[in-house]
């Protein structure tokens, strides 16, 4: 029976309370919850592309021969072979190439921002973060051409069965293939962009803040690095759709 | 990195400690747009009994029908106007009837109002903590709930009715206004409603897994919570991962409704036209569907799985049996919880080998499941039990939980559940296991916790004929329902008169439906000793239950920030009842075990 000095303490290991475990912020730990989330809506949504493309038959032919046609599911190239100013030439996946570039470069300069938030360097944050808002921004710019040429269509557009022809694609009409697909890209990227939409309002958000010195004075640029998960995030999303909508 | 974070926790333990002396606030700050936990769970609470209300009086309007299929219900025109013609309920208002009946119970009442009550009022009080995480997104989670409420509500009232395709909304039928009046602007309300209460559950799901995870008090380890908060806490995990997914579908489904898209759609025709759809899959929705709908019924479970552990504990002077077994039980649950979901789609077509994969899985949730039973029984037994209202309503839990598990056994077997897919012994099943079993958890909860939430109690005879009035009549419901439901009758049908076969369960129906009148009236009871009781209750002590658990140690009406002083520290599990050698027959968590040297244990000596 013993008092020792331990007495009146609570145990005080990393999970026994009074700490962060996690080592994060609540606000942190919120994001990193709302993102496993979010994974979940867009597993969903992929895994719904995976099942409705299983559904449809491949095109089997050569090819050099290939046409669109309602029967099959298109080749990407075939589809995705256009770029701005190249009017006629077959460039495939260039475009979708160069967005894919310009997104993963507005990551690394979100990166550099974060890292300039530690510092605690305004300048530098305010710099990076420009550059992000400005690929981001390039990057919505460059899925609104790509979506209205996919809705303007080629020139040879496609014939149906009873002798029509249709050009370019929407919910309800596609000329590159079955319905089914011009529905899944528009929304699985449509809902993509929405998100990037919101990332870059938020990161334009922050740009304010930080201009403002608001986060200077609270003493920690944290803000930057949750909006910064959201915007890896996005980018990682981009990359499974890219995956599946282009390569495969 | 690590000097910033060091600043930021500073920054956050310091947000938490000013509530102490806080500012006045107005009314609206206070009442409405408040962001004290403990004002947002009474919130939840009102909105979840006025739903429960009018989600059992559809049920009663339904029943009628049943009960007296040849009757006429003319006295039921002025409330129903255009749905009653000529003195019959309108078949397709009776499928509204069904669809509303489950959609409000299984989201608005069981979902949001248990734990969106309980999960808020006890997170911060049983973990020691001044309030949730973050008290702006706890107040969005609850008003975009009730933008979610106030918009299902509107759709009652619709000239078109509201969603009639069944709680699980599968397409076509959902998908197309064409289909049935339902699936006009109901369908389009009913999807837009879930969509923000999905929101609202994610704002409430973050916050709570992060305030359990970073702002329990010291001492407070995870193996120290009280079970109510490991419930929470993995029913806010399943909630999180499941509702995203009824998220897409719903998403896809307000285009396939909507915009023309074909996601849901195939190759139907619809009134002898064709429609243009083709090429997609209404067997995908219901995978989509059940990826969240198996979960749900865990996330409704649970949290009564929670509370029921607490209060039997507490009114068992007992500490609860296999404690780290309930939390493995629970952890068991909420994981196989994401691989049964096919076993609600056995007769859809799918590969009888899957089926059999899937039977296998549901099955094993009956160890978990049984675990726990056998550890409430364990607790109950030779245990000084005290029969508070709380404490009848758990013990009728654990009653309603095996009566309807059992029946779980039966229809987790794909062989047959042919026979019994979507007849009534579905219905009864999940009526007794998850609904009213989730009911018996909440009343014993809103009986337990009674006098935290407004410093009186409840009446305890009123109480008492609340709980036998319900559990008697709850088992003349459901009971009966599993003979018809073996016999093949089918849910959802609005009148069986039609078939030989069935008529001879006219009285058995009648009989039902009569229980089932009474079941709902029960439910005054209850509500004039909640209303009476916060009023003209019997004033509460600060610690009525002589309960372990930290509410207890709060004054008796908890101000904004839960202690006056410092969060007290816990020492001790919250489970040290009648422990042998102590002063009292119970010792609470902020003990610390050199003030109990006369009952702590061999191994306890270390710490005094």
């Amino acid at each position: 029976m013993s008092t020792s000095t331990t007495l009146e303490k609570p145990n005080t290991g990393t999970w026994d309370g009074g700490n962060e475990p996690l080592k994060a912020s609540y606000g942190k730990l919120m994001m990193w919850f709302f993102l496993l989330s979010d994974a979940f809506t867009f597993g969903s949504f992929l895994i719904v592309y995976g099942l409705s493309r299983h559904k449809h038959l491949p095109y089997t032919g050569d090819a050099e021969t290939f046409t669109f046609s309602t029967q099959w599911w298109p080749i990407p190239e075939k589809v995705y072979n256009s770029f701005p100013g190249f009017h006629g030439v077959d460039l495939p996946l260039a475009f979708v190439a160069l967005m894919t570039m310009i997104l993963i470069l507005s990551s690394v300069t979100m990166v550099l921002a974060v890292e300039a938030g530690h510092r605690m360097d305004k300048n530098d944050v305010q710099k990076w973060l420009l550059w992000t808002i400005l690929f981001g921004a390039t990057f919505l710019g460059c899925q609104a051409w790509e979506w209205s040429h996919f809705i303007t269509g080629t020139e040879q557009g496609m014939l149906l069965a009873d002798g029509t022809q249709i050009f370019g694609a929407n919910l309800t009409v596609n000329q590159y293939g079955p319905p089914l697909f011009a529905d899944l890209f528009f929304f699985i990227t449509g809902f993509h962009g929405t998100h990037v939409l919101s990332g870059v309002v938020l990161l334009i958000m922050i740009f304010i803040n930080t201009v403002n010195g608001v986060y200077h004075k609270r003493g920690h640029y944290e803000m930057v690095e949750k909006v910064g998960l959201y915007w890896h995030f996005v980018d990682l999303v981009w990359v499974f759709v890219f995956t599946f909508f282009y390569l495969i | 990195m690590s000097s910033t974070d060091i600043s930021i926790n500073h920054d956050v333990n310091h947000a938490h400690e000013e509530h102490d002396h806080h500012h006045d606030q107005n009314f609206i700050e206070k009442y409405i747009f408040s962001q004290d936990h403990k004002v947002i769970a009474k919130q939840f609470l009102f909105t979840g009994i006025a739903w429960a209300f009018i989600g059992g009086f559809l049920s009663v309007l339904f029943r009628l029908q049943l009960g007296w299929p040849e009757a006429t219900f003319t006295f039921l025109e002025p409330i129903l106007g255009g749905w009653v013609e000529n003195g019959k309920l309108n078949p397709e208002f009776y499928l509204a009837l069904v669809t509303m009946h489950g959609t409000i119970m299984v989201f608005f009442v069981l979902t949001a109002g248990l734990s969106g009550t309980f999960s808020n009022f006890l997170i911060p009080l049983q973990i020691g903590a001044r309030d949730m995480a973050s008290g702006f997104m706890n107040m969005l989670s609850y008003w975009i709930f009730f933008i979610s409420s106030i918009i299902l509500f509107t759709s009652l009232f619709l000239e078109t009715g509201p969603a009639a395709g069944g709680w699980t909304v599968y397409p076509p039928l959902s998908a197309l206004p064409q289909a049935i009046e339902g699936s006009k602007g109901g369908m389009t309300m009913w999807l837009i409603s879930m969509a923000l209460f999905i929101v609202s559950q994610l704002l409430g799901g973050v916050n709570y897994i992060t305030t359990v995870i970073n702002l329990r008090t010291k001492g407070m380890a995870m193996t120290k919570l009280p079970l109510t908060i490991w419930a929470f806490f993995l029913t806010a995990i399943l909630g999180l991962l499941a509702f995203p997914v009824l998220f897409s579908a719903a998403l896809l489904l307000i285009f396939d409704r909507s915009f023309g898209t074909s996601f849901f759609l195939s190759d139907i025709y619809i009134a002898g036209e064709a429609l243009s759809n083709t090429g997609g899959s209404p067997i995908l929705f219901q995978h989509l569907f059940w990826f969240l709908g198996h979960p749900e019924v865990y996330i409704v479970i649970m949290p009564a799985f929670g509370i029921v552990s607490e209060v039997i504990a507490t009114n068992s002077r007992k500490p609860i049996f296999g404690y780290r077994a309930m939390i493995g039980s629970l952890i068991g649950i909420s994981v196989l919880s994401f691989v049964v979901w096919a076993h609600h789609m056995f007769v859809t077509g799918m590969n009888p080998f899957l089926g059999s994969v899937f039977m296998f899985l549901t099955l094993i949730i009956a160890v978990p499941s049984a675990v726990k039973v056998f550890n409430w029984i364990a607790t109950l037994w030779r245990g000084n039990i005290r029969f508070t209202s709380a404490m009848m309503f758990a013990v009728g839990f654990v009653s309603l939980f095996i009566s309807g598990g059992l029946t779980g056994i039966i229809l987790g077997n794909s062989a047959l559940d042919i026979q019994l897919h979507d007849t009534y012994f579905v219905v009864a099943h999940f009526h007794l296991v998850m609904g009213a079993a989730a009911f018996f958890g909440m009343f014993a909860g809103v009986y337990h916790w009674f006098p935290k939430m407004f410093g009186r109690l409840m009446d305890d005879k009123l109480g008492f004929v609340h709980f036998w009035l319900t559990f008697v009549s709850v088992y003349l419901v459901f009971m009966p329902m599993h003979y018809i439901g073996i016999a093949g009758f089918p849910r959802r049908y609005y009148a069986w008169t039609g078939f030989e076969a069935f008529n001879i369960f006219s009285d058995m129906n009648t009989f039902i439906s009569i229980s089932a009148i009474l079941g709902f009236t029960a439910q005054f009871v209850f509500l004039f000793n909640f209303i009476y009781s916060i009023f003209r209750g019997r004033r509460s002590s600060a610690n009525p239950w002589h309960s372990n658990t930290l509410e207890w140690t709060t004054p008796v009406l908890p101000g904004h920030g839960n202690w006056p002083g410092e969060i007290p520290t816990v020492y001790r599990w919250p489970y040290d009842y009648s422990k042998p050698g102590a002063a009292d027959d119970y010792i609470p968590q902020d003990v610390p075990f050199s003030k109990t040297q006369s009952s702590n244990l061999p191994q306890e000596r270390d710490f005094e």
